[in-house]
């Protein structure tokens, strides 16, 4: 078993192949099929590649991530392979390209496993919606792993690869980092490309990785960003290396009172949360509360804007030009219905019928307008925040995973975003990171956010805090 | 029926759609180019496939800018791409990028000849940037629709007027000036019968006198500016027709059918789709500064209106001559380039409009195969005007025997053929001398009044001279001679 890439790569100074390593890969894959993380395993392909990393080796001029075996979500494009992003509607569909942030970690020699479960559309914070059955969380196989990254997550978690890639538009990668104690990371807005990713909501999609190591976090994160003349909403800003570098400077962190006083945190959350303040503070560092009394506005301002994009995001899939179609729809009319009413879930329907519902003429201005005005507001207030402080923490999620089948009340469900869809309003960085359990051993995470295009900080300061707590 | 329609006011807008002639479609690296085989210049951008993402073609705002400068529109420097929703096969997207709230021209005019034969100003609302749909094609196959992909993503300019237009030719007229003006800024190619430019006409009718507006009809499908002005002409007396049998019109889209040249109902507006415009997230909003469009308006060519100016106000041309050298972009700059060459602009244009003019129509070519260099032309306008071959000389033995000597410049071809004029005052004087003495009866009568015979008696000079004497030194010299005989 490999639990980061540092064993993987200790594993091949010590003679063991990138075959090997992927045999023990697909093995425990198999062991662990009742989580339902993958919805395909690439066996032939993955073997050909490790094959061919084996080589690179030998001949010494393999990539930085040679020997890095991961996983993809559902909805990142990986050329010659099926994509579905957990849905019907593109059954039988096989992508023509690679998406380019994946891309970008093949080029360093990382081999694809197999493609991840996920919400439908990435739709869901449970991975309940899947066309394709629920994700079930390894640390407790009655619970959920979170989503709508669950099989990401419960992959890493389970050690099923070494990373696996997810995309996170409402904390699709931090509220499932948080249920299976695995690092997540959301990148600023802009910071790695989208081409290649299925779209849900565009203005707030990204990509990210979940990894057993806060170094692997940073190593994979650092490849994958930097401008893709793919992706004009892609920045052209340096990168830099984000090696970790822990420093002893003293930072000034802020978390928002209404979120530390929100009604109905699990205790042991909220404990946790007044001991890392308590510390921070007791090691000099400046903490204070800063109020933002936008808490109860985000959630619906979130899925006014985010069902909006989707419902034209989700308008090519109209079983005309490729995936699923309605057997007996008559008409070009009955077989964008059929095909849409029996090829989308539930979730996704509804998602569709709310966001042409806001972007409709008679209600535009009440919705979609005053939703763009929101956002506006926050991401002022969000850059006022940053003009006097290096981070703000809050917790991850209220919680810590649930039981399946628990929460059938969608409002319900789009309260598990509460404190995540923040950094995607306002495209901010924000990582989670494990950093407690509850008295049943669940995890949980804490959720860190800095200033647009400062994950070098976000990730130096999670080392210092990685070391102050101990939290591996 | 003929005073019946003098009593309605007839007011028509257009929308005018040109296909940018750009290497490569609006938000992808496909290529964009005419009657490649069905489903060619595709990739996963042009099909829609799931992941992928719009990327501006930059030469589109550069060439609507180049548009907007050329109608005195305002250029927005701010502004953001949108899209309009809606199901259709040949729309993979399932929505068309565009420009809803923040077109990059709003206003301005074009000058166009109204049906007394007076300019007058046709407004434009807005000009703005969007992709080309794919083609649905009806009638190859059977039993399904086919669908044609290599047009999906191809760069338009929505040019909509003002509802300023009142009757067919100036409808006519103002499609033949945006074709013109397209043509020129080499922004389309303006074949209205490929679809690279297309028309829709929004009509109505009002008792003359009435503020408010009729109820407008939207006609769509006309594939030559014949047929716009066909369809409205049509749907003009279909509307009065409506009315004076006391009916209303009502608002719909009409195709026109070219054939029986009538206009046939599509669908009513109450039909009209919400097409959920919001602005377009995949795409950065777009910034254009004024050293940016002080760039391109730098690097406009001169614009047909502008040329028209000069030729009738600086250099004194006739109406019917400026209208047809600009009528055509390259005629107008080969005319451009013999005036770098010569300053006999008159001349130069009576060959170009004369004999240049009738070699293409003969051969059937275009100028920018004509195998004469503007300078070659002006050469022979400058031998012209020196007085070395006389115009009727230079047209009917010169000009033909150019494409024979392509070595040999105009004045050795002119030797060749043994026409240079005889400009020689002695021998001039030689001519008139033998003139006067061989036709002594026709000298009596001019002397005893008949001015007139001076034609005569030049045209004998002229024969005598083999046509070789310079008309316009031995014109004066036979009269004064004459003259003094009397």
């Amino acid at each position: 078993m490999y639990k980061n890439f540092a064993e993987v790569k200790s594993a091949l100074t010590s003679g063991v192949s990138v075959l090997e390593i992927t045999e023990s890969y697909l093995k425990r894959i198999e062991e662990y099929k009742n989580l339902n993380a993958f919805l395909e395993v690439f066996t032939d392909s993955v073997r050909e590649n490790a094959l061919r990393v084996d080589e690179k080796i030998k001949a010494g001029n393999a990539g930085r991530l040679a020997g890095m075996v991961i996983g993809v979500k559902d909805n990142i494009c990986y050329k010659g392979h099926k994509v579905s992003a957990s849905s019907k509607i593109l059954e039988g569909f096989e992508s023509l390209y690679t998406a380019t942030a994946l891309e970008r970690l093949l080029n360093e020699d990382a081999i694809v496993i197999g493609r991840l479960n996920c919400d439908e559309f990435a739709m869901g914070s449970s991975n309940e919606n899947s066309a394709f059955g629920p994700v079930r969380n390894p640390l407790n196989t009655n619970t959920v792993p979170g989503g709508s990254s669950g099989g990401s997550a419960a992959a890493v978690a389970a050690n099923l690869c070494t990373i696996s890639l997810g995309s996170d538009t409402g904390g699709s990668i931090r509220q499932p980092a948080s249920f299976t104690g695995t690092y997540g990371i959301k990148p600023t807005y802009g910071r790695i490309s989208r081409y290649g990713l299925i779209a849900y909501a565009s203005s707030f999609d990204q990509i990210g990785a979940f990894t057993n190591t806060l170094e692997d976090n940073a190593l994979v994160t650092e490849i994958m960003s930097g401008k893709d003349p793919m992706d004009s909403t892609s920045t052209s800003r340096e990168v830099g290396s984000f090696a970790l570098t822990p420093t002893d400077e003293k930072k000034r962190i802020a978390y928002i009172q209404e979120a530390y006083e929100m009604e109905g945190m699990q205790p042991e959350v909220k404990e946790r949360m007044d001991e890392v303040i308590a510390t921070l503070k007791a090691d000099g560092h400046i903490v204070e509360p800063v109020s933002f009394p936008y808490l109860d506005y985000m959630v619906p301002t979130y899925y006014v804007l985010s069902t909006a994009e989707a419902s034209s995001n989700l308008s090519r899939f109209d079983g005309v030009h490729y995936g699923y179609r309605a057997k007996n729809a008559v008409g070009v009319e009955a077989t964008y219905k059929k095909s849409r009413s029996e090829g989308f879930g539930p979730e996704v329907q509804r998602r569709i019928m709310a966001g042409t519902f806001v972007l409709s003429n008679e209600f535009y201005e009440a919705y979609y307008s005053k939703g763009q005005k929101v956002r506006r507001v926050l991401q002022t207030k969000t850059k006022a925040i940053f003009a006097d402080f290096d981070f703000v923490l809050t917790p991850t999620t209220p919680a810590t995973a649930f039981e399946l089948n628990a929460v059938n009340d969608p409002i319900q469900m789009y309260l598990q975003d509460i404190f995540t869809v923040h950094a995607n309003l306002t495209g901010n960085p924000a990582i989670s990171l494990p950093y407690g359990k509850s008295n049943d051993g669940m995890p949980f995470g804490l959720q860190l956010m800095s200033a647009p295009f400062t994950e070098k900080a976000l990730y130096d300061f999670s080392a210092y805090l990685e070391t102050k707590f101990q939290l591996n | 029926m003929e005073n019946t329609r003098e009593k309605y006011e007839v007011v028509i807008g257009l929308e005018v759609h040109a296909q940018m002639l750009t290497k490569t479609k609006a938000y992808s690296n496909d290529v964009n180019e005419f009657g490649a085989h069905p489903n060619t210049n595709v990739s996963v951008v042009s099909l829609g496939h799931p992941g992928t993402l719009p990327v501006m073609n930059k030469k589109t705002i550069e060439n609507a800018i180049k548009l907007g400068l050329a109608c005195h529109s305002n250029i927005a420097s701010n502004q953001y791409f949108a899209r309009k929703n809606y199901f259709y096969p040949d729309l993979p997207k399932g929505y068309q990028i565009t420009q809803d709230k923040t077109p990059i021209c709003t206003g301005g005019h074009l000058v166009v000849k109204d049906d007394l034969g007076n300019y007058k100003n046709v407004g434009i609302t807005r000009i703005h940037m969007e992709e080309d749909a794919g083609k649905s094609i009806h009638d190859v196959d059977v039993y399904d629709t086919l669908v044609d992909l290599n047009r999906a993503g191809v760069p338009l300019l929505e040019i909509v007027s003002e509802p300023d237009i009142r009757s067919s030719q100036e409808a006519y007229n103002y499609v033949a000036e945006v074709r013109k003006l397209v043509r020129y800024l080499d922004i389309c190619d303006g074949n209205m019968e490929e679809g690279s430019l297309r028309c829709d006409a929004n009509i109505s009718v009002r008792l003359v006198g009435t503020i408010e507006f009729g109820t407008k009809v939207e006609v769509k499908n006309m594939n030559s500016i014949r047929n716009v002005q066909r369809a409205i002409e049509f749907e003009i007396t279909r509307q009065i027709e409506v009315v004076e049998n006391g009916g209303e019109v009502s608002q719909e889209t009409r195709g026109f059918d070219a054939l029986k040249g009538i206009t046939i109902s599509m669908r009513s507006k109450e039909a009209a789709n919400d097409y959920r415009y919001f602005p377009e997230p995949d795409l950065q909003p777009l910034f254009v500064d004024q050293p940016q469009i002080d760039a391109i308006k730098n690097d406009m060519p001169a614009l047909p209106r502008e040329l028209y100016l000069k030729y009738t106000e600086e250099f004194g041309l006739s109406e019917y001559d400026a209208t047809n050298l600009v009528d055509n972009k390259y005629i107008a700059l080969y005319f451009e380039d013999v005036l770098l060459h010569t300053k006999q602009i008159k001349t130069a244009a009576n060959l170009l409009m004369g004999e240049v003019k009738s070699y293409l129509n003969q051969q059937a070519v275009e100028i920018t195969e004509f195998p004469l260099k503007p300078n070659v032309i002006a050469e022979l306008v400058n031998l012209i005007e020196a007085g070395k071959v006389s115009y009727s000389i230079a047209s009917s033995k010169v000009f033909p025997a150019l494409f024979e000597f392509t070595d040999k410049s105009v004045l050795e071809v002119a030797t060749i053929l043994n026409v240079i004029q005889d400009s020689d005052e002695d021998s001039i004087a030689n001519y008139v001398k033998q003139v006067i003495e061989s036709n002594t009866t026709e000298v009596q009568r001019y002397v005893a009044g008949e001015k007139q015979l001076v034609g005569f008696l030049m045209g004998q000079l002229m024969k005598v001279s083999q046509g070789k004497a310079d008309p316009k030194q031995a014109n004066p010299m036979l009269r004064k001679i004459l003259d003094e005989l009397s």
